[in-house]
């Protein structure tokens, strides 16, 4: 017995010290941090929520692969960092046609993809056409889902296209024509979906084979989009281990700047907001995005790391179905915003992060109107226009939220509905029959169908056009709303097909009045969600849409 | 033996089948479908519908369910939905992590359990005894995430010896011939990788080991409380046997039976029991794996992964038993 003990003593004994070793040697993962000032050849550890799905900008519509193919890939234009505005990418500048048909993109010189072969109008035009005959699985919406969004559909007809045809006129001209004038399409152009990637790569790892299983799943079986993902950016793939990182280094031929210094940048993929927090402090990783609100305060709190926030880009708001009465009742409408409290909301739910919502995009989204009609929180005088208007109080109106769900607009939609209720009841001026489903798929399809009265819902914006946000709305007649308001409609037709652009925003801003003298719903919120870097990373720029280039990121 | 356990696999058919069907009634019955979670709030009522078409989901239940079971005898777990890759090879990739993860989780639950149990045993209501007693109940009641955060905060963000997350250092590149991380390190001989892959253990084998460690420490300590009042004890101490030797030959194997049988079932437990485990050290195995799978509504990965931890649990009970026979002579195999 004695000498168990004895073993399971030394046993103790030896683990301690193996811990203690552990101790000695640096548990940082080597960010390359050598004192102070800039380090040379930084590697940059990222947390992701997820791994990406696979990157091949083409198929996807995820953020997180959206996030890993946009530092190795480049459109013909991309956005300014920070912002939603169009600057030049792998096209120096373009011309539009009169009839706004004709898109001629002058490329830039001496761009080379990361396998050697030549950028050019070909490889431009190449990328198109392949997009434009994606054939059966490639056509499902949950891959080709921007294409379908800004393009419509494909070569084989089913389905009306914008898209044209391409043509390669010289080496560095690439002619793109559509077949009905569209101002969005260059906005649209900057997503990550529509960059280019290189010919030969795709057609020597068979990007566009694969096999569909007997359930109908279509899976690749070339390796392009898991193992060579081949674009222009100033990042290139080096290796994908799914669940444990996507490694990417720094191109040494790219053309533009590469203002950071980071050499290896390392995507991790950690689901748990937790978890990733807690990696960040104890210096696994350097970086992540979608801070748990509830985290704030700590990372605020302490001084080797920052928050940064991301621009809104999204909306929450309640939903009026006017084919429920009297929600048809303008003056029921008014009185229903002035009766909630939307800034007790926002400051009670939203950690800080979010922004009382006037209009039905963010103010970050050209065409926001700094003074469409605003609806502050007074029960007095939602009492006073129900009385001019006639209508007999209290007024019945029913009222729905999703369960098991956080939206980013959303974070808590019991909460927000609870308060709105007890707003809404507390005027005395409303009796409100609550109403509540699963988010997905019970909830969505009973708001599609038009069976709820007032309703909570949200969006986030897929790129930085105004058609994106008021035009997914208000353009056609849909049940969700009920109404059917011509004027409103026709100003949305004619705003997307403008193609000079400070027209086209003065008519967007236009129709923001038109919508909020109307009042179709009630937006109440913008949020802003957050990241975190330790204190050591600089540059870092959020972008609405979440474009942030890490070449521009130093590690010091 | 070998009869017993033909027998006992065979018996395994009908039991796979059975879990296989109220599975696929279940997971069916799970609100929103794929198509919804793949296309979230941007769903439009065609683009539903083409992907229900496309996968089959509109078709009769038997029909699918009759189409699942044919793939499932040819090895086809199906293709996930999400990752676009074949079930098996995920599952490939998912399965040695876990395994590593329990086996490491179990070692620690023994190599201090069965020591803790047995002093306890030996000083019966002593200090020892209320000791491990307390420890246990602690081990018990600690709810496994936040003992996680309580070790990652100790060890790695105030101590910094050990890291929070994965299994390996990301800018490390080591090999994976087998998928098994240590093994694949001491197989390429990449020693600086071993201990690497050792540090990522630590921590996530104690949070996740601490539950057994309890409860392998209590029936080791009721067990060898058991064997201590036998007959044969006192007479092997009375005849003047070496007190270690009594210990080792007669207390310890006697006590062993019950011990093994509850560090098999937990072994079972934990291989598909690590969710949270799993998910708060970013552990890339089942766990995490199955969580992802339903909150995006991978019905191939769902089905596949309970499926397969059913044939697990299935085997390790067959493999507890058949270790009866082994240590105890007494018990018969052939029924």
């Amino acid at each position: 017995m004695r000498r168990s003990v004895k073993l399971w003593a030394l046993l103790m004994a030896l683990m301690l010290i193996a811990a203690a070793c552990g101790g000695s040697d640096d548990a940082g993962t080597g960010d390359g941090d050598n004192g102070d000032g800039a380090a040379e050849g930084a590697t940059l550890v990222f947390g992701t929520s997820a791994d990406p799905v696979v990157l091949d900008g083409a198929l996807v519509s995820d953020g997180e692969s959206l996030r890993a193919i946009d530092q190795m890939f480049e459109g013909l234009v991309t956005l300014e960092p920070g912002t939603t505005e169009v600057v030049p990418g792998l096209a120096e500048d373009w011309e539009i046609s009169d009839d706004g048909l004709t898109y001629t993109f002058n490329l830039r010189d001496g761009v080379t993809f990361h396998d050697g072969t030549e950028f050019n109008a070909d490889a431009v035009c190449f990328n198109f056409e392949r997009w434009y005959n994606f054939e059966g699985t490639f056509q499902n919406p949950a891959a080709s889902y921007y294409w379908q969004t800004v393009f419509g559909g494909f070569s084989d007809g089913k389905t009306p296209s914008l898209y044209k045809g391409c043509t390669a006129t010289d080496d560095l001209t690439a002619v793109l024509e559509i077949n009905n004038p569209s101002a969005s399409i260059l906005g649209a152009l900057a997503l990550t979906s529509f960059t280019m990637a290189s010919p030969e790569a795709l057609e020597q790892y068979d990007a566009d084979s694969g096999k569909v299983d007997a359930d109908g799943i279509f899976s690749p079986t070339g390796t392009y989009a898991t193992e060579h993902p081949t674009g222009t950016g100033p990042f290139m793939f080096k290796e994908w281990v799914r669940g444990d990182r996507l490694t990417m280094v720094r191109n040494p031929d790219y053309w533009g700047e590469f203002e950071g210094n980071i050499d290896e940048l390392i995507f991790r993929p950690i689901a748990d907001p937790a978890a990733r927090l807690q990696a960040l402090q104890a210096g696994d990783i350097q970086g992540f995005d979608l801070v748990d609100p509830q985290d704030y305060e700590t990372i605020e709190g302490d001084d080797s790391l920052q928050l940064l926030n991301r621009p809104a880009f999204n909306v929450g708001y309640v939903g009026f179905n006017q084919a429920v009465k009297p929600l048809d009742n303008l003056a029921v409408r008014q009185a229903i915003a002035h009766s909630i409290n939307r800034q007790e909301v926002v400051d009670a739910f939203y950690a800080g992060q979010g922004v009382v919502a006037t209009q039905f995009m963010p103010p970050e989204v050209v065409g926001y109107a700094d003074d469409v009609t605003t609806y502050d929180y007074d029960p007095e005088l939602a009492a006073q226009i129900l009385e001019d208007a006639g209508v007999q109080t209290p007024v019945q109106i029913d009222f729905a939220y999703p369960t098991d769900v956080e939206r980013p607009y959303m974070p808590d939609p019991q909460a927000n509905f609870e308060a709105m209720v007890a707003d809404l009841e507390e005027s005395g001026l409303f009796e409100v029959e609550q109403k509540n489903a699963t988010w997905s798929p019970d909830y969505l399809d009973n708001v599609d169908n038009g069976r709820y009265g007032l309703y909570l819902l949200g969006w986030t914006g897929d790129y930085g056009d105004p058609d994106n946000f008021v035009g997914t709305f208000f353009q056609t007649e849909q049940p969700a709303w009920g109404f059917n308001n011509q004027e409103i409609f026709d100003a949305l037709d004619a705003a997307e097909q403008e193609t000079d652009p400070t027209t086209r925003e003065q008519m967007y801003q236009e129709a923001n009045r038109l919508i909020m003298d109307f009042l179709p719903g009630l937006p109440y919120v913008h949020t802003e969600p957050g990241l975190a870097f330790t204190a050591n990373v600089e540059g870092y720029t959020p972008s609405p849409v979440s474009l942030e280039p890490f070449s521009v990121v130093t590690v010091n | 033996m070998l009869r017993f356990v033909v027998r006992r696999l065979l018996q395994l058919i009908p039991i796979l089948l059975g879990v296989s069907i109220l599975l696929f009634a279940f997971v069916r019955a799970l609100p929103g479908g794929p198509a919804i979670a793949l296309l979230g709030e941007r769903a439009t009522e065609e683009s539903v519908e083409r992907i229900e078409t496309e996968l089959g989901l509109d078709q009769p239940i038997y029909v699918q369910y009759g189409r699942y079971v044919r793939n499932l005898v040819q090895g086809d777990l199906g293709t996930s939905t999400r990752s676009r890759q074949p079930v098996l090879e995920e599952l490939k990739q998912k399965f040695p992590a876990t395994v590593e993860l329990a086996f490491a989780a179990m070692l620690f639950a023994i190599i201090l359990g069965i020591p803790l149990g047995f002093l306890a045993a030996k000083r019966y209501l002593g200090f020892l005894d209320n000791a491990s007693l307390f420890v246990s109940l602690i081990g018990i009641s600690f709810p496994v995430f936040f003992l996680a955060l309580l070790l990652k905060y100790v060890f790695a963000i105030k101590l910094g010896w050990l890291p929070t997350v994965g299994r390996v250092d990301v800018t490390r590149s080591i090999e994976h011939p087998t998928n098994f991380y240590l093994l694949d390190a001491v197989l390429t001989r990449d020693w600086e990788g071993v201990v690497d892959v050792l540090k990522h253990l630590v921590l996530p084998a104690i949070a996740l080991g601490t539950i057994p460690l309890a409860i392998v420490a209590r029936i080791t300590r009721a067990a060898v409380l058991d064997v201590l009042n036998e007959d044969y004890v006192r007479t092997a101490r009375a005849k003047g046997l070496d007190p270690s030797v009594v210990d080792r030959r007669h207390v310890m194997r006697n006590a062993m039976l019950p011990v093994v049988t509850v560090i098999g079932l937990q072994t079972g437990l934990l291989l598909t029991g690590a969710v949270l485990t799993e998910t708060v050290f970013a552990w890339p195995g089942m766990g995490s794996w199955m969580l992802e799978a339903i909150r995006f509504r991978d019905y191939a990965v769902i089905q596949g992964g309970i499926l397969f931890f059913a044939l697990l649990v299935s085997l390790t009970n067959l493999a507890v038993d058949v270790s009866y026979a082994y240590l105890n002579p007494k018990i018969r195999l052939s029924r």
